[in-house]
């Protein structure tokens, strides 16, 4: 339907008044193109201009010269900010607990989508609803604090894995997924083979499943990256908190402590302005290399998450 | 033995659990993973909110603590910082819904009459940026371009000569209120527009053939075919964020938050936190966390009621 929508010439305009049609046509497409390029610039600019001033030498910046192209190139800031360490340490780390976080996370949500997705399973209403109550109804932060607690998972890398690991969301997603897109001749001729159901599963299922999978190890990967709300709530040691944290922590701390912690030396070679737009671009430039790879995959999934039919 | 194993996968049969197991025992023991993860983390809490009625003290703990019944709910409700709290919520929940909900619908209309395809996929690409940022890097990132004498904004409007003293897009309420709900708006509007682009292309290609035979403008298509034909993902998305009216984003908050707006960035997240976790009020925050999380789901309960009696689909 998608393609033959394609060759429709859209701008046959069929009116009686031709050209004045044509004309009228041709403004509100300018306006649109003009309204979509200044969204697009709002989403680029900041970035193009937090760069120049990470690489901008310190007295152009103060003297407020500095808008999309750098002045007096140096790469001081980032130099201090790999010699403090704290930050790459905290960047290193956020990797690792978020490697494993996707990784234990789509194990988690296999295991809850691909029986819930057999119209066979007895039970399936209730194992679903089981499964997926916890979306629409959370005790809070205060039980989930003291939960934590009682757990032991108070300060411990783990609990920013665990608790999350299971997404509701998600599940449904990749359930959605196995319904509609593995026929049930392929597990039936299986199961007269004699297979198992883990043998299918593991031999045909996930093997036709690669792009959900992909799409989702996303959703997980940059879920897990984004979020630091539970940094705040179940974390006190430094060293435990991934970098999104320290980002939030240099600004709510109105600049100080972290350009203060960042290194006393730095702060002569750069003014703090410098220093924490490289800063952000240390945080956010991995995101932005990645991103465009990234993007048609996350597309799609959010396509099967929301579309329906 | 062999016929009944070709049946079981295709019927919808009331297999007696006896013959279930004995047939998908491997897919329950798969099952027992997410089970034991979400009654772990998620069921488990459950109890804690017994707190509620009682004047839970941290030291003492749930046994040490007193049940005073709903002595907690009165004194919340009667609580300033509550009522503070839960008006500015809505009222930004609310405001939040008015703007940001439209605009990405306006977006995927827009897109989608564009022509150009390269300009298409692009301006797509860019548009989605902003929803894989964190709040830290949003709200940084917002800091640099909206600082009253040295972000980039004040500094290009003065240097024209436009103003002559830093708009203080960030640093003063009721412009922090606008500054807030439009970056709101700008970091959500490239997911829906995802939705909303993918449901236009599912609409019919015939439907607007025959349209434009008949002389239909683009106006007129847009009105009478593609609003129509996405009118249940519409719905849909609808019923979703109606369900977070009574909820607050802590990250977005607190990452925005400062003294002089103070007034507008106290909202629930931020009284659940203070109260909670700073000043030990366990049971207070208990019932405002409950008290959202309830009205969240009777909201999405209703709304997708609704939704049904005016012959949609619904989410549920």
């Amino acid at each position: 339907m998608a393609k033959k929508k394609e060759n429709i010439p859209r701008d046959a305009e069929v009116t009686s008044d031709g050209s004045r049609a044509i004309n009228k046509f041709r403004i509100s497409d300018a306006v649109m193109i003009a309204v979509v390029t200044l969204l697009c610039a709002t989403c680029v600019m900041p970035f193009i201009h937090l760069f120049a001033k990470s690489i901008s030498g310190n007295s152009a910046v103060m003297a407020k010269r500095v808008y999309f192209w750098p002045k007096d190139i140096n790469f001081d800031a980032y130099a201090s900010i790999f010699r403090d360490g704290s930050l790459v340490y905290s960047f290193i780390y956020s990797v690792i607990v978020t490697l494993i976080f996707t990784l234990l996370g789509m194990i988690v949500c296999t295991c809850a989508a691909y029986p819930l997705s057999k119209k066979r399973l007895r039970g399936k209403l209730v194992f679903t609803f089981l499964l997926m109550f916890p979306m629409y109804f959370g005790a809070g932060l205060i039980p989930s604090y003291l939960l934590m607690h009682d757990l032991h998972l108070l300060d411990n890398m783990w609990v920013l894995i665990l608790p999350l690991i299971y997404s509701p969301y998600n599940m449904l997603i990749m359930k959605t997924y196995f319904q509609s897109s593995i026929p049930d001749s392929l597990e039936e001729s299986a199961f007269l083979d004699g297979a198992s159901n883990f043998q299918i599963l593991w031999h045909i299922v996930l093997p036709l499943s690669k792009p959900i999978l992909a799409t989702l190890s996303l959703f997980y990967a940059v879920g897990r990256w984004n979020a630091y709300s539970d940094n705040i709530y179940y974390i006190r040691t430094e060293t435990l908190k991934m970098v999104q944290y320290k980002l939030y922590q240099m600004v709510a701390s109105a600049n100080e402590a972290q350009t203060a912690t960042l290194s006393e030396a730095a702060a002569v070679t750069s003014t703090p302005e410098v220093l924490q737009a490289a800063a952000i671009m240390f945080v956010t430039i991995p995101i932005i290399c990645i991103y465009p790879f990234l993007q048609k995959y996350f597309v799609k999934g959010v396509m099967v998450g929301a579309v329906k039919g | 033995m062999a016929t009944k194993k070709a049946a079981a996968p295709n019927v919808k049969v009331n297999t007696p659990w006896k013959a279930a197991i004995k047939r998908d025992w491997q897919l329950y023991l798969l099952l027992l993973l997410p089970l034991a993860m979400v009654f772990i983390f998620n069921y488990a809490a459950y109890p804690g909110m017994r707190m509620m009625f009682m004047d839970y003290k941290p030291a003492k703990g749930y046994d040490g603590s007193k049940w005073v019944g709903m002595e907690t709910f009165v004194k919340v409700f009667k609580d300033r910082d509550f009522r503070r709290a839960l008006s500015s919520s809505l009222v930004f929940n609310v405001l939040d819904l008015l703007v940001g909900f439209p605009m990405p619908i306006l977006l995927a209309l827009i897109l989608n009459e564009l022509r150009y395809v390269k300009f298409k996929k692009v301006s797509q690409t860019i548009l989605y940026l902003p929803h894989f940022l964190s709040w830290a890097i949003i709200g940084s990132v917002a800091y640099t371009m909206f600082r009253p004498s040295s972000g980039l904004v004040n500094m290009a409007l003065m240097n024209m000569g436009i103003i002559k003293e830093g708009i203080p897009f960030l640093t003063e309420k009721w412009h922090w209120a606008v500054t807030y709900l439009l970056i709101g708006v700008w970091q959500g509007m490239g997911w829906g527009t995802i939705i909303y682009l993918a449901a236009i292309t599912s609409i019919s290609g015939e439907l607007y053939e025959a349209a434009m035979i008949d002389g239909a403008n683009r106006w007129q298509r847009m009105w009478n075919i593609t609003l129509p034909g996405i009118k249940s993902t519409v719905v849909t998305l609808l019923i979703m964020n109606l369900g977070r009216v009574m909820g607050s984003n802590y990250e977005r908050l607190s990452i925005f938050g400062n003294s002089m707006v103070r007034d507008f960035q106290y909202q629930l997240a931020i009284y659940i936190y203070e109260k909670g976790l700073s000043n030990g009020k366990y049971s207070m925050a208990t019932v405002v966390g409950v008290f959202q999380s309830l009205v969240g789901l009777i909201l999405v309960l209703l709304a997708d009621k609704v939704a049904k009696k005016l012959g949609e689909d619904g989410l549920l």
